[in-house]
């Protein structure tokens, strides 16, 4: 990042103290700190314009519709959308991607096959779950290797996506082991199939630049809390076309064309996805976060990304016993980096004993299954620590927590 | 509040070397608790002989103060009355409970007072009581289940 200083700026938060120290703040793949300009947004939005979108028909309603839908524009814009009317907004990417899932369900006959993956977060695990239980549908997933990456050979070789496969969900980017998947190429070979694809973004849209052509999706759900943007909003984009023959999700107001008590008929996209007064505020503010990542750059946002990626990856291998999870180089790598930790003494120490004493130095890391247990199921573990940093993240609070992690491992390791 | 005042050594020395750890036979009851949030694990037994509490023994997955707070626990109620045991459970819970406000009982608590500063992390607490709870819960299972058979 050219000026990382005047960058960190923007974000008050990060001049905090937690006690004595400075928050060295690692826990962006939760969720990622704002700057100033998306709460001045959400402010000025709420102080100036407010009004309900859409069915207000003053001044204010005006204004406010103008802005939700403006915010609506900037989003497709920052993912390549055609039409502005692929983005919908829901309450977040778990609500996303359950649109998905039930709508895509209506279509599915028992016996189906649905394709996601071992490492993927929850939020694209049980909503597909659910969906195989409600239709009798057949849940498969792909394993991963050593390394921590999709097993493609072994899904090969089973006829892992075939004809009988009608919907694969991936994620972009895993949330623990990092690992960047090959979207593009699964998503040609499930097209071949006639599978519907659907890609988790939630942290692979706020590191890499977004193109939905070239990522090879039909649908493609994110969260705007871990791209700068306020919570209590998300994004699930779809191919027109695609969007246009789905059924609607939630029922209720602005998303209907004509309501007889009869029966009702529905809204195009994207407002027949959008029950309700929407999160109007929050668009306010993801459309904000938006522009500021377009105008740091998306790919200079990336390139930083990668490069204190791979400079905590180089840091944490110089501590013996401390294991990193997922790929050890920042090659199609995010910035999530989950590790566990051992004493000299062979002693292991707990994730959240981890993440309390690197706490108590200011330092924020996630300890836990990061909503992701049947991936530690998989490697045999109950929980793991992660640190994850993003575009205000300096080479020095990197250090931070290498010398905190050699800390903690001292700290456990006396007299053991 | 230091987290190290929270980690006294006792604790990290219980950590390190977990008392009565291990599944033993013969035991009355055997529960398992859990705190889903944090994957903290343990399954205890308890052996009752009559009116004491003849064994404790588990196995157990978690942080260091779910573990070495399982290990004083047991230390502390084997050998002892099943009214005593469960007096302690009750003292140990309101101690965890207050938030630093009560002054341990070192004669009744034993190297159970090490756990005072981790009432200070009302996120932390959950993993205290583990244990202990466990210990009631397989307790009040013998209890049935010997009255069962006499």
């Amino acid at each position: 990042m050219p000026d990382l200083e005047a960058l960190r700026d923007d974000f008050p938060i990060l001049s905090r103290r937690i006690g004595e120290h400075p928050l060295v703040y690692l826990d962006s793949a939760n969720t990622s700190q704002k700057p100033r300009e998306v709460m001045d947004a959400i402010a000025a939005h709420y102080l100036e314009h407010n009004a309900n979108v859409a069915r207000a028909m003053h001044t204010l309603g005006g204004e406010a519709t103008e802005a939700f839908e403006g915010a609506r524009a900037a989003v497709a814009g920052f993912i390549g959308a055609d039409r502005v009317e692929e983005v919908v907004f829901t309450k977040n990417a778990s609500e996303a991607l359950n649109l998905a899932a039930h709508s895509l369900g209506a279509r599915l006959r028992p016996g189906d096959e649905i394709v996601v993956s071992v490492l993927e977060h929850h939020s694209n695990l049980v909503p597909w779950q659910l969906l195989a239980q409600r239709t009798g549908a057949v849940l498969r997933w792909f394993d991963i290797d050593a390394e921590g990456r999709l097993d493609l050979a072994t899904a090969a070789v089973e006829g892992l996506i075939n004809e009988r496969t009608a919907i694969v969900s991936l994620a972009w980017v895993s949330n623990v082991l990092g690992t960047v998947n090959p979207v593009a190429a699964i998503a040609a070979e499930a097209h071949a199939h006639g599978a519907v694809v659907v890609v988790d973004g939630s942290q692979g849209v706020p590191q890499l630049p977004t193109r939905v052509a070239e990522l090879g999706a039909d649908l493609l759900a994110f969260t705007g809390h871990k791209m700068l943007g306020p919570t209590g909003i998300g994004v699930l984009w779809g191919r027109y076309d695609l969007l246009a023959e789905l059924p609607p999700f939630l029922g209720g107001g602005e998303m209907i064309e004509v309501v007889t008590m009869a029966g009702s008929t529905f809204a195009p996209p994207p407002h027949r996805f959008e029950a309700g007064t929407p999160p109007i505020a929050q668009a306010v503010g993801l459309g904000a976060a938006v522009r500021y990542l377009e105008r740091v750059g998306m790919e200079q946002v990336a390139a930083h990304e990668a490069a204190i990626t791979g400079y905590a990856l180089a840091g944490l291998a110089t501590l013996p016993g401390v294991t990193v999870l997922g790929p050890q180089q920042a090659v199609e790598r995010g910035g999530a980096i989950a590790f566990t930790v051992a004493t000299a003494g062979g002693l292991e120490v707990h994730p959240h004993d981890v993440m309390q004493l690197l706490d108590s130095r200011g330092i924020a890391v996630r300890g836990g299954h990061h909503c992701a247990r049947p991936l530690h199921d998989r490697l045999g573990l109950v929980a793991s620590s992660r640190a994850s940093g993003y575009l205000y993240t300096t080479r020095s609070e990197v250090d931070a927590l290498v010398d905190g992690v050699a800390w903690v491992q001292d700290f456990f390791g006396r007299r053991s | 509040m230091s987290v190290e005042a929270m980690y006294q050594e006792i604790i990290l020395d219980h950590y390190r070397e977990k008392h009565h750890s291990g599944l033993r036979e013969p035991f009355g009851a055997q529960v398992h608790h859990v705190n889903p949030t944090c994957g903290d694990e343990v399954t205890l037994r308890v052996a009752l002989a009559g009116d004491t509490v003849a064994d404790v023994s588990y196995a157990g997955v978690g942080c260091s103060i779910s573990q070495a707070s399982t290990s004083v626990m047991a230390d502390l109620v084997i050998g002892r009355s099943v009214a005593d045991g469960l007096a302690l459970h009750e003292e140990f819970t309101r101690l965890m409970h207050s938030r630093g406000a009560i002054e341990p009982d070192e004669d009744s608590l034993g190297d159970a007072i090490a756990f005072a500063g981790v009432s200070k992390f009302p996120a932390r607490v959950k993993c205290a009581l583990l244990g202990w709870s466990a210990f009631k819960d397989a307790t009040a299972q013998a209890l049935v289940s010997e009255q069962g058979e006499s």
